[in-house]
């Protein structure tokens, strides 16, 4: 396979998509770093198709209310509450 | 605090008055949630975060009369393989001086080898109760997924991770396992461990008479020549003692860190998705729209190997790469526990070097990542196969480092790892 070559742009894309803000000296960092990570990920091309086990099964319970976490409780750890609600900042 | 660094917070939990735990002090790793006590994942972006619940091991340990001395650090969310990732500084090694404590459970680890706490819990996701376990000579296990309830432990990649003792000797260790084991309806992975005689700590009775044990020749391969010659010197111990080996071939290990780590980035990409500075967590403030409000709080909140790895692991599962890294990631999942299943079935336990390396210097791993991430070959295949695992102290280097002996066991065979650990320790 062809060397991945991540470039800045590539970087500063993924981190868009992952809401992280980088800054310039991360973004070169990261680009020289993730070309040798994704490079030795490349070792997986030679890893053959293999049958995954069956043998799972889903684990359900009643659907009955119990218990939960006050409303209180639930807000404690946010910066900022309005009204008994979680403050966000503005959806543009 | 310990001049070492290892904890984050020491205000002290106290149990019930009588149990099996009554007058131990067991240490929690600060992933770990506790009612009232701050949890901070080693990480500034929840550096305030007060969790209104207790994990459901915590409550079994405050059932079993423990007390709890505190929350020990960590590498940023369990990213780590050193403990020199934390938002609260490095943890120095307690028993060798200038040298990691391995990670990421090295504050678990190094509070139980400086004798600041009896027992501890660390978690292990690709190693990180093994790793710091070995580096600090003392005893870690990784039960089987599913053996132990994750309820409140802040998840960094959910289908590897399982919450396990760290302990001086392995009896201890596997006295703390029969607590924080067993079924938990608030985690539906956890499963009940099929009948067996007697608890896990009646299994360390140091009978290895008759105990066939592979040891898969991929994990030796590369590995340090000190590491290797104590290996075989425990492995020799354990031969005197009526136990038998024979070299086994695991082709598929050769793949399983880059598969871990394909693996791990992507499920950390998605769970670390809720920092977001709005429900807990650092706050990105209230300018400007939503999306760069969030990636303002996580610029902030995260450190450098946790970006590294969100980014890394939402490159994994983007559009154009997911067949060729997650997909081809999980291959390798299921050829690893093919592998390890057949190995098992002519052989009670599997061995080898639980690291191989002896503990790094402090600092000369953190320019290197894919250096660090390497270093985790030999503990990261038992996630992928959900298998339980041990590290016993095996011995030390010339200059004295202590080196581990990892022993692999079959899903819910703790017994078997844990009565062959205890020849050693």
């Amino acid at each position: 396979m062809s060397d991945p070559a991540v470039d800045p742009e590539e970087v500063r894309h993924v981190a868009d998509l992952a809401r992280v803000d980088l800054a310039d000296d991360e973004i070169e960092r990261f680009t020289e770093q993730f070309g040798d990570i994704l490079d030795a990920f490349e070792a997986l091309d030679d890893v053959p198709e293999t049958e995954r086990e069956a043998d799972l099964s889903n684990v359900m319970r009643p659907d009955e209310t119990r218990e939960s976490l006050s409303q209180d409780e639930a807000l404690q750890n946010a910066s900022d509450t309005e009204e008994g609600q979680f403050k966000g900042p503005k959806v543009s | 605090m310990t001049e070492y660094n290892g904890y984050v917070t020491d205000e002290t939990i106290e149990g019930a008055e009588d149990g099996p735990l009554a007058g131990k002090t067991v240490a929690v790793k600060d992933n770990i949630s506790t009612e009232g006590v701050r949890t901070t994942c080693g990480s500034a972006m929840l550096s305030d975060y007060v969790p209104p619940y207790d994990a459901t091991v915590v409550e079994r340990l405050k059932d079993a009369g423990a007390t709890i001395p505190g929350k020990t650090n960590m590498d940023e969310f369990g990213m780590g393989t050193t403990t020199e990732t934390s938002a609260f500084g490095p943890v120095e090694n307690p028993i060798a001086e200038g040298r990691v404590p391995g990670g990421s459970s090295g504050g678990s680890a190094a509070v139980v080898a400086a004798g600041d706490a009896d027992l501890a819990l660390g978690s292990d996701t690709g190693g990180s109760i093994r790793c710091p376990a070995a580096f600090c000579g003392v005893v870690g296990i990784k039960p089987t997924y599913g053996l132990v309830s994750r309820y409140g432990l802040v998840a960094y990649a959910n289908s590897l991770e399982q919450i396990g003792p760290i302990a001086p000797t392995v009896e201890d260790a596997a006295e703390l396992l029969d607590i924080i084991a067993g079924p938990d309806e608030h985690d539906a992975t956890t499963q009940e461990a099929p009948e067996a005689d007697g608890s896990y700590a009646a299994a360390a009775d140091g009978d290895v008479d008759g105990l066939s044990i592979g040891v898969p020749t991929e994990l030796l391969d590369g590995a340090d020549e000190e590491v290797v010659e104590t290996f075989w010197d425990a492995m020799a111990d354990l031969e005197a003692q009526g136990a038998s080996y024979h070299e086994v071939d695991l082709p598929s290990v050769e793949h399983a860190v880059e598969a871990y780590y394909v693996i791990a980035m992507s499920e950390a990409s998605s769970n670390l998705a809720r920092f977001d500075g709005v429900r807990y967590g650092q706050s990105g403030g209230y300018d400007g729209n939503w999306n760069e409000s969030f990636a303002n709080a996580r610029e902030e909140g995260f450190g450098e190997e946790v970006k590294r790895r969100v980014l890394l692991g939402t490159y994994a599962l983007s559009a154009g790469y997911h067949d060729k890294y997650y997909k081809k990631a999980q291959d390798a999942r299921a050829w690893v526990k093919q592998d390890f299943d057949e190995a098992l079935d002519d052989a009670d336990v599997l061995a080898s070097p639980t690291m191989p390396v002896p503990p790094m210097k402090r600092g000369e791993s953190l320019d290197d990542p894919l250096t660090m991430y390497l270093a985790d070959a030999n503990t990261t295949p038992v996630n992928l196969a959900n298998l339980p695992a041990i590290s016993v102290p095996a011995g030390e280097t010339d200059d004295g480092l202590p080196v581990g002996l990892q022993l692999v066991g079959p899903a819910f065979g703790e017994r078997e790892i844990i009565r062959a650990g205890s020849a050693l320790a």
